[in-house]
């Protein structure tokens, strides 16, 4: 019995040796490059957003939260009309990590999901990957912010 | 000239992205998680917000801006709330962009077909 485990073990090392052999490697700089034009492109709309509101009177601070309102709604039409798939297959991260990619992952599975239902398809799938962002983002930012309160007391 | 920094940083935290997507076993869910949590201790030790700056939104679009985003609210709460800031910062700040992403989500879930 014994020996035979061994054996399926060894045989099951061989397996993985040679599927990493096998797998075909990450072409590493094609994807950051994409990466790098794809993200870049879209931040320069998202400033490009930005500038517009501030030549309607609006500080640098303050045009910040509607240009994030005015991505995520790009975002989520881009998605919608399945447009945004593209950018991420081209551009990796670049399409997933600019804030149109989070709106994307929102309506993505939402809408994938549709069959299921409006409560526990769309509702409930709307936060697969927003649901973690936004519980562990509230808690670095309470437990940062708690550390900053107790070192600076509250200054 | 701002324009240009907003490119670059813009591109170059999308390449880290890419980068720790490639070189290690995550998916791109844990990254979105992993740099709202760096953006939040950035922004905590202050220099986030020097990249908004420089920046605009090269540092506010991509994900990390977001923490960035949180952790700013909680500080300024926790100067004119005291101690209850830390529960009511974050989400405060974030109000706008979370309403709005859960209501464009909703809105385009139900208007749009997906394509199979």
């Amino acid at each position: 019995m014994a020996s035979q485990a061994k054996q399926g073990s060894q045989k099951m090392q061989e397996y993985q040796d040679m599927a990493s052999q096998m797998r075909p490697r990450k072409p590493l700089l094609k994807n950051a490059l994409w990466a790098f034009f794809v993200g870049g492109l879209i931040s320069e709309v998202g400033q490009g957003v930005e500038w517009f509101f501030m030549q309607h009177g609006l500080s640098a601070k303050e045009a910040t939260p509607p240009m994030t309102v005015v991505m995520i709604g790009l975002g989520a039409l881009l998605t919608g009309l399945g447009w945004y798939d593209r950018v991420v297959k081209h551009g990796g991260m670049g399409g997933s990590l600019p804030i149109t990619g989070f709106a994307n992952s929102m309506v993505a599975p939402a809408m994938e999901f549709r069959t299921e239902g409006l409560v526990l398809g769309v509702g409930a799938k709307l936060f697969t990957v927003a649901g973690p962002v936004l519980a562990y983002g509230l808690a670095a930012a309470f437990v940062v912010g708690l550390l900053r309160l107790l070192i600076t007391g509250g200054a | 000239m701002i324009f240009l920094w907003a490119f670059i940083i813009g591109g170059l935290l999308c390449v880290v992205a890419q980068l720790t997507l490639d070189l290690f076993p995550l998916t791109p869910a844990h990254i979105l998680v992993l740099f709202v949590v760096i953006g939040a201790i950035l922004g905590g030790v202050g220099l986030y917000g020097k990249l908004v700056a420089v920046a605009g939104a090269g540092a506010s679009v991509p994900l990390t801006g977001f923490g960035y985003t949180l952790v700013t609210g909680v500080g300024e709460a926790v100067k004119t709330k005291g101690v209850l800031g830390l529960l009511t910062g974050g989400l405060t700040a974030a109000a706008g962009g979370i309403k709005a992403a859960v209501l464009f989500g909703l809105a385009a879930s139900l208007v749009f077909k997906p394509k199979i």
